[in-house]
């Protein structure tokens, strides 16, 4: 697959690297002990800690260090035992520290890498340099008043891993798959919960191009993106501006743009008259992180199965293409239905494709159309197993199965019950769908004329018109063979 | 080392103080000195010694992840010389 720009003297190719927040899902801040509930109060979980009053001093939360290497390990990464507290320092508003505690020198996780997988089966590594924890910034609302900027502290201090890739994305596509896998595998883990509309997860993109082969070009970075469709947004109207600024003979200079989510468009920080200085230092308030091999080792035994792991699994197991599988585990929920699914009957590991367009095309839509998260799913994993066996045992047709199903999600009902209840039992009994062909061959002489005179497309029509008076439970393939044999008899 | 004034204005403005030009020139003065003083430690040869970054030899405390509701917003804009339905007001930031 060729990501490669079409330009007007040559191809260009963009190079991407991402540095993605993920909010750890903890009840307290990193650094002191109020909550990090969303939605609250404004200003109503600040402790003296995240006001920055003189004298209080930060004290780590273990569950954040654990979580951290937890997610480390997710990303086939090194863990550090030893690693540096660093002050950041710089001035704004919604940082009463004057500085965020981060990590710099010595992060607690060092290299991994994740795999992100492409429709036509392929796949790609992308290399992570680096997993930091660090303290989020408070929230600033910019828009309620001409000449002032409020401030709510709710956020401040709460931990933050930021994840660090190297350049090695090229594309919008690729960028979106990378945050998607990355998301994945920490809802997998329970570090994050990936509410990117909440802005548990967001990412800060860098993007430059270059002639294919040359060295990397001036990079800008575009802060603060809160979902995968802004992030493609923003890089495709970013990789446009630079090439066409490149080619009218201009230069990029290295900035740090915002983009507005509005107009589609990335423009230079305004604020930004100094170019940043965060004369990092090492938090003499904080001792250096030191984590044993012994408790690494505890923390690998709770990685539960990671999408990567499952999705071999379903290749493997069921058969599955590489993505469909790969599409199957991006969501942790969807992922355990299926194998709630699969699980509830042995009958049904062979038929494992079909259970994966149920889940994917039928019961998608439904919950989709009344905005229901599969976890909540009206129709249990097993009723949908339940289904799926009596289509395979030609107790009903797939097209009365879509019916059922929807009755399902209405009712709550397992489908035996509704099969029974509205008598959709396929009729497989040859001799009551002789009648019904009998009797439709009867009505529409002129139709079996015409078939007999050559129009084979007719056959068609018969087997709806019969399926049509059977209420859709003629057994599809008994009433073909019967139709055939019957219009045979009259050539 | 020897500062120059350009960095002392530079440092004043990122730690947000304003100097006059006579201040600018007396800290220069004590600045220079003081690096003067710290620069001593370069007589001693630490090419095996790796970065300190804390002098303290105990480890670093933990918590437990427990939190405390606490209902700060009264309390922590207290001394906020403007506020607006539990925010801090501060002069606009322009982005």
């Amino acid at each position: 697959m060729s990501n490669l720009i079409k330009g007007k003297k040559h191809d260009w190719e963009t190079v991407i690297g991402l540095e993605i927040h993920a909010q750890v899902k903890s009840n307290s801040k990193l650094f002191s002990n109020s909550s990090t509930a969303f939605g609250s109060k404004p200003n109503s979980q600040v402790s003296l800690v995240d006001a920055a009053m003189p004298g209080m001093l930060p004290v780590i939360n273990r569950y954040c260090i654990e979580q951290a290497v937890k997610t480390g390990i997710g990303l086939k990464a090194k863990i550090n035992n030893y690693s540096v507290f660093d002050r950041k320092n710089y001035f704004y508003a919604d940082l009463p520290q004057g500085y965020q505690i981060s990590q710099y020198k010595h992060p607690i996780v060092g290299e991994g890498k994740v795999i992100i997988d492409f429709k036509d089966g392929s796949s790609k590594d992308i290399r992570i340099v680096r997993l930091h924890l660090e303290q989020d910034a408070g929230k600033s609302l910019h828009d309620q008043n001409p000449t002032k900027t409020y401030v709510d502290l709710n956020r401040s201090g709460v931990a933050l891993m930021e994840i660090v890739s190297e350049p090695d994305i090229r594309s919008a596509d690729e960028a979106g798959l990378y945050i998607s896998k990355i998301r994945s595998i920490l809802m997998y883990l329970d570090t994050c919960d990936g509410n990117m509309q909440e802005g548990s997860l967001r990412a800060d993109v860098n993007i430059s191009v270059r002639k294919p082969g040359d060295e990397y070009g001036t990079r800008c970075e575009i802060k603060n993106l809160n979902s995968i469709k802004f992030i493609k947004q923003a890089i495709n109207y970013e990789v446009k501006r630079q090439i066409e600024v490149l080619e009218d003979g201009g230069v990029i200079e290295q900035n740090t743009l915002l983009f507005n989510t509005s107009t589609g468009k990335t423009r230079p920080m305004r604020s930004k008259e100094e170019a940043h200085d965060y004369r990092y230092f090492p938090d003499p308030d904080l001792l250096p992180l030191e984590i044993d091999l012994e408790d690494i080792n505890k923390l690998k035994k709770t990685i539960p199965e990671l999408p990567d792991d499952r999705k071999k699994r379903y290749v493997d197991d069921y058969n599955l293409s590489n993505y469909d599988a790969s599409v199957l585990t991006a969501d942790k929920s969807v992922s355990d239905y299926f194998d709630t699914v699969i699980k509830s009957d042995k009958k049904l590991k062979e038929s494992s494709k079909i259970v994966v367009n149920w889940i994917t095309s039928e019961l998608f839509s439904l919950l989709n159309e009344k905005n229901i998260e599969i976890n909540n799913s009206p129709i249990t994993p097993e009723n949908l197993g339940r289904l799926i066996k009596f289509i395979k045992e030609d107790i009903i047709s797939g097209k009365i199965a879509k019916e059922v199903l929807l009755e399902m999600f209405n009712t709550k009902l397992n489908p035996q019950k509704i099969i029974e209840q509205k008598g959709l039992k396929q009729v497989t009994d040859t001799s009551e769908i002789e009648i019904i062909v009998d009797e439709v061959l009867k009505e529409n002489q002129k139709m079996v004329d015409q078939y007999l005179s050559g129009k084979d497309k007719l056959l068609g029509f018969f087997v709806g018109q019969s399926m049509k008076k059977s209420k859709g439970k003629a057994n599809p393939k008994i009433l073909n063979q019967i139709l055939k044999i019957k219009l045979s008899k009259k050539k | 080392m020897k500062l120059d004034t350009n960095t002392i204005n530079k440092i004043a403005k990122l730690a947000r103080i304003r100097l006059s030009e006579e201040e600018a020139k007396d800290l220069l003065k004590d600045m220079n000195s003081i690096l003067d003083w710290v620069e001593q430690l370069n007589e001693v040869n630490t090419d095996s010694v790796a970065p300190l970054a804390n002098i303290s030899s105990s480890t670093l405390p933990q918590r437990k992840d427990e939190a405390k509701d606490i209902n700060s917003t009264d309390e922590i804009l207290k001394n906020s010389p403007d506020k607006l339905e539990g925010y801090f007001a501060v002069p606009k930031v322009v982005e």
